[in-house]
């Protein structure tokens, strides 16, 4: 009996997980597809965004996140390179370095909005813009993305490096050649990861990039995001629910086509190069 | 790491260049967390100077305009919430985390484990905005006015239950399969097999996972800035708003000036050093495994 209740109870726990993201996800198709159209994507908003569309916001939108990708795979790479192939166990650089990237990771992403703003906004002068909202995601998703490469490289075997350092390969031959073709499917993981977060984000982007629906001129135009542009309709903008509930699932759809785009990338610029 | 002599076959060692530029790249990591720390101490230094800071506990309420900077009710919503979080994601992450380790079909196990993670990478404005299109209007025909903590509870622990189910499903799988056919050979049932020994042996992992959910909760912003009413207060029931420190910032951000400002970032201190400290537990109680 009480086996019966146990595996009763189990079950029960998983449906209800289930159930509810139902709900959620049903909701917002229920509420938000309707109003979905081309022309909802590709048009601005008018009436405070109850009306018209998100074009500009999406183009702010890829501008935040290309910022912060520009930003934050080159160092952040290099990074995790530095961190798995030239520290040794117990290195203190290594440790302090490991350290402060995981204390960056446990910051709320209000406080990045408080340094974004302190920081790029203000001693920088940049103001509210793009520019500033994209450099705060990038010191916000940093961490997830070199803990990331690093385990990969690191679980990359030593008989790889052995052989490369036996044929007479450089180690800048070697890193580029072999462990980094051989650790991207981590890098893969890693990128989605920050993308992820960087596309979800609202908190850090309030102060940084700031409100304006116009569309961006340039990287120093303000611009809002696709969350931010929820987080307005639906606090701000009385009547403005039904045109929130189809920004999230445009935003939701475009998480999932950001990572897919990035898994066809690393895919295809690592793999490419493992054959040659 | 391998060391290996530097390669005679070229002219120009490119390697000789590599691990500087490299070792820059960390450093500049680094140098991110000390402008953070630096920044985020500039700005509030006019409340932390000549023990401004205890005005937060002295004060009686938040009227920053009028220089009453109390924020032990905003604190303590902010732990009211955490914990309402916890109580009710943990049993049910736990739950799902024997779902996927010993109760799910194979195919059953795939399709929700990818269920958990589109449920971990829902954004929280978007778990936001069906709390407050949809929850708090639920509530608010029971007992009005609906945002409360009890809908920011509710949203919270939907959006940490995956957290908890992922860190558990993998403390379990790494607990030895021998202990379980033990206890199995014994006689034991599924479920005291299931509660009395692969759960107590998967403890630590279980709890740094609860500890990084929390960590979670406490840090975030959104969801509680969007259901939980944002009335300043201590929590007194369920069903009262409540204004959390992470909502606060949020709200007051955009008009602060002056030494209003400057306790905005001091609560912003005040909120990672707590985060960072549930971080460092959740750590500790890893490695003492």
């Amino acid at each position: 009996m009480t086996e019966r209740l146990f595996t009763w109870t189990i079950w029960l726990s998983a449906a209800l997980v289930a159930a509810a993201l139902m709900w959620v996800i049903g909701d917002l198709f229920s509420l938000g597809a309707a109003h979905l159209s081309l022309d909802f994507l590709l048009s601005a908003p008018r009436d405070a965004g109850r009306s018209g569309g998100i074009g500009p916001i999406l183009v702010a939108t890829v501008l935040i996140i290309g910022v912060t990708l520009t930003v934050a795979l080159p160092l952040g790479l290099m990074a995790a390179v530095w961190l798995a192939e030239f520290t040794v166990r117990g290195d203190a650089l290594g440790n302090a370095i490991r350290l402060s990237l995981d204390v960056m990771a446990g910051v709320p992403s209000i406080v990045y909005g408080l340094f974004g703003n302190a920081f790029f906004s203000i001693y920088l002068g940049m103001g509210f813009s793009i520019l500033s909202g994209g450099l705060t995601l990038a010191c916000m998703v940093l961490p997830v993305f070199i803990r990331t490469s690093e385990m990969g490289l690191a679980a990359v075997s030593d008989a790889w490096r052995q052989g490369a350092s036996a044929l007479g390969m450089t180690r800048s031959a070697a890193i580029w050649h072999i462990l980094l073709p051989a650790a991207s499917p981590a890098i893969g993981a890693g990128i989605m990861l920050g993308i992820g977060r960087a596309t979800a984000e609202t908190a850090a982007l309030i102060f940084t990039s700031g409100y304006v629906d116009r569309m961006p001129e340039s990287l120093l135009d303000s611009g809002r995001s696709l969350s931010v542009h929820i987080y307005d309709l639906s606090m701000n903008v009385t009547g403005g629910d039904t045109a929130a509930h189809a920004s999230a699932l445009v935003l939701i759809a475009l998480i999932i086509v950001f990572n897919l785009l990035a898994q066809w990338f690393t895919d295809r610029w690592l793999h490419r190069r493992q054959l040659a | 790491m391998i060391l290996s002599k530097d390669s005679s076959l070229y002219h120009w060692n490119i390697d000789k260049a590599l691990a500087p530029l490299l070792l820059l790249a960390g450093l500049a990591c680094v140098a991110i967390l000390l402008l953070i720390v630096l920044f985020l101490s500039r700005e509030a230094w006019p409340v932390l100077a000549n023990g401004g800071w205890r005005a937060f506990v002295a004060d009686n309420g938040w009227y920053p305009l009028e220089g009453l900077f109390g924020l032990l009710p905003m604190l303590a919503a902010s732990l009211a919430v955490m914990l309402g979080a916890i109580v009710l994601a943990g049993p049910v992450g736990l739950g799902c985390a024997i779902f996927l380790q010993f109760y799910a079909p194979q195919a059953v196990r795939k399709s929700f484990r990818l269920l958990l993670s589109l449920l971990a990478g829902m954004p929280s404005v978007v778990l936001g905005l069906w709390g407050l299109t949809v929850l708090v209007p639920l509530i608010a025909q029971w007992q009005p006015p609906g945002a409360s903590l009890l809908a920011a509870i509710l949203v919270l622990a939907l959006m940490i239950v995956p957290t908890m189910a992922l860190a558990g499903a993998a403390a379990l799988s790494s607990v030895p399969a021998d202990l379980i056919s033990g206890a199995a050979a014994l006689g034991m049932g599924a479920r005291s097999r299931i509660l009395y020994v692969a759960v107590p042996a998967a403890r630590r992992g279980m709890l740094s996972g609860a500890l990084l959910s929390m960590a979670r909760a406490l840090g975030e912003t959104m969801v509680l800035l969007m259901v939980a009413g944002n009335v300043v207060q201590y929590p007194h029931g369920l069903l009262e708003p409540v204004r959390a420190l992470t909502a606060n910032i949020a709200l007051e951000m955009a008009y602060a000036t002056d030494l209003h400002r400057a306790g905005l970032f001091a609560s912003g201190l005040l909120l990672t050093l707590l985060v960072l400290v549930l971080a460092w537990l959740a750590a500790r109680s890893l490695r003492h495994d």
